[in-house]
């Protein structure tokens, strides 16, 4: 293995108040393996138990923030039972992110696709690289997102553009991502950790109790009845492993050529 | 091993030396007209020369008489008659891709023009950053002739680079525009006899190697995007997060060190 790869899947780095996770499989394109998900898990731990982090960025590499969870981990489950025991604690990472109660900021470089544009979705905010790329492409490998993306990607951008994405698995550039309403800024790549590391800062100077209670309140609308939305996606999701479509699909994927769906 | 027969030269050369990846379109006997084969090998080479550290620039030239005479047309006549050539179609995947390579890569794109540059070819030409014209060189837009409009960037550059009437004026007469003409209303930077013409390229981008690659890169990135930049307000941020990077390189300590020691600076990329 080579070195680089060898090393932590997930690097924390503390600038005074601010924590800083990044994710460390660049070669992988930052996918979102069970590893790679128990270490981002166990690092936002730590940074939400430690009073002294006030704001948390979590950052990819610059080609990928994060290209997608990790296919080869279920193109072979069987069906809904075994999709749900074997990912119902994996994707249940993502949620945790999401109910983080101190403010996350995702900084997105690259790719931003599947289940790792759902874990920007799960920050309170996204700042973006003008290289960033955003898409929900699980319909081309015939499922659906399963962490949270069908639900926060509505909410984000509305429904038209939220179902352009994830019926056809379009992807946006930053630039339209900014339009849409998906991240708050974008900036050069050389600048993305700056940008981010430097919001994260003025909100760690603010009045904590405030910050928690504007972050609540803010969520309290953003993120209205998103727990019954998440359990019917995820739901779909599971019963989609019953399905041929989804092994042919996920087949392919692995195997780098178009897949042939049936309907079955 | 055994050369392959004359008849299957390849569309295009490529070779990269002293830091120049030198493309080629070696169709001369077609005026260098682009094939399907030509555009992806061409969009794949920029591409790939992005991530080549040994790559500090890109040449571009036509091989014979001609820049490049635009799309094969007897290829499309072919392809329409047999109902497998779609023009959108065939933008998205040839043409565009190459288009959008050549203005993306953070490195140098210069190009030789002589004799004739018509169509995507012109197009093509005009996609390069620096352009470097034999006298002979003449810029044709005949799209309108045959009932099409500009493409392949051609409507994106050419009013940027001539003004809105004089944009308007080449496309919709396809009135030619001379060396001459080119260089001083700005579309092109160099006009030189013929038989300098390599040697003007090769003597431009040995001045660009003498410049900080990463200034080189960032500065075309800036200038791209000021082409479609929201404000004053918002370009003026950019090139505040760009400086803010450079101003923490090796390269620019290197500068200012050798601006004030009065000597020649020994830039690294860093």
């Amino acid at each position: 293995m080579p070195a680089a790869e060898s090393a932590a899947e997930v690097l924390v780095e503390r600038d005074g108040a601010v924590a800083v996770l990044t994710l460390n499989r660049p070669k992988a394109l930052n996918a979102l393996s069970v590893p790679v998900m128990k270490a981002l898990a166990a690092a936002l731990e730590s940074a939400e138990t430690d009073e002294a982090v006030r704001a948390i960025v979590l950052a990819g590499s610059p080609r990928a923030f994060a290209a997608g969870a990790d296919i080869g981990e279920m193109k072979d489950l069987a069906g809904s039972g075994e999709a749900e025991a074997a990912l119902s604690e994996h994707l249940a990472r993502w949620d945790k992110v999401g109910r983080c109660p101190k403010p996350t900021i995702a900084a997105v470089s690259g790719f931003a696709l599947g289940g790792g544009c759902e874990l920007a979705l799960a920050c309170d905010l996204i700042v973006a690289s003008e290289t960033a790329v955003f898409g929900q492409p699980e319909v081309q490998i015939g499922v659906i997102p399963g962490a949270g993306g069908t639900q926060r990607l509505t909410k984000a951008v509305g429904k038209a553009l939220a179902m352009d994405m994830v019926l056809t698995g379009r992807r946006l550039t930053a630039r339209e991502a900014l339009a849409a309403g998906l991240v708050s800024r974008v900036v050069a790549p050389e600048a993305l950790l700056d940008e981010a590391k430097g919001l994260a800062r003025r909100i760690a100077e603010l009045a904590p109790l405030a910050v928690r209670a504007a972050k609540a309140a803010a969520a309290a609308a953003a993120d209205r009845q998103l727990d019954a939305g998440l359990a019917r996606e995820r739901g779909l999701f599971y019963r989609l492993f019953d399905t041929a479509d989804q092994k042919e699909g996920m087949r392919a994927f692995a195997e780098k050529r178009p897949p042939l769906f049936k309907g079955k | 091993m055994s050369m392959p027969a004359e008849t299957s030269a390849p569309e295009f050369l490529s070779e990269t030396k002293d830091g120049v990846l030198r493309l080629t379109l070696n169709r001369p006997e077609s005026l260098n007209a682009l094939t399907g084969t030509m555009l992806r090998g061409l969009a794949d080479a920029v591409t790939k020369a992005g991530r080549d550290a040994s790559v500090r620039a890109i040449a571009l030239a036509g091989a014979g008489r001609a820049f490049c005479a635009g799309a094969d047309l007897g290829d499309v006549k072919m392809r329409m008659a047999d109902g497998s050539f779609e023009h959108g179609a065939e933008l998205r995947k040839a043409f565009n891709p190459l288009i959008l390579s050549i203005r993306r890569i953070e490195k140098p794109v210069v190009c030789a023009v002589q004799g004739t540059a018509a169509g995507a070819g012109a197009s093509l030409a005009l996609a390069c950053d620096l352009k470097v014209c034999a006298e002979d060189a003449k810029f044709l837009n005949a799209f309108a002739k045959v009932g099409l409009v500009p493409d392949s960037g051609m409507t994106w550059l050419l009013p940027r680079a001539l003004g809105l009437s004089l944009a308007l004026e080449h496309a919709w007469l396809s009135k030619p525009i001379t060396a001459q003409q080119a260089l001083s209303s700005g579309l092109v930077n160099r006009v030189v006899p013929a038989a300098e013409l390599e040697g003007s390229v090769g003597e431009l981008l040995g001045r660009l190697f003498a410049v900080p690659p990463l200034s080189l890169a960032l500065t075309k990135r800036a200038l791209n995007r000021s082409l479609e930049a929201a404000s004053l307000e918002d370009q003026l941020e950019y090139e505040a997060q760009l400086q803010q990077f450079l101003g923490r390189t090796k390269d620019h300590a290197e500068g200012m060190a050798a601006f004030l020691e009065k000597r020649p600076a020994k830039f690294t990329g860093e």
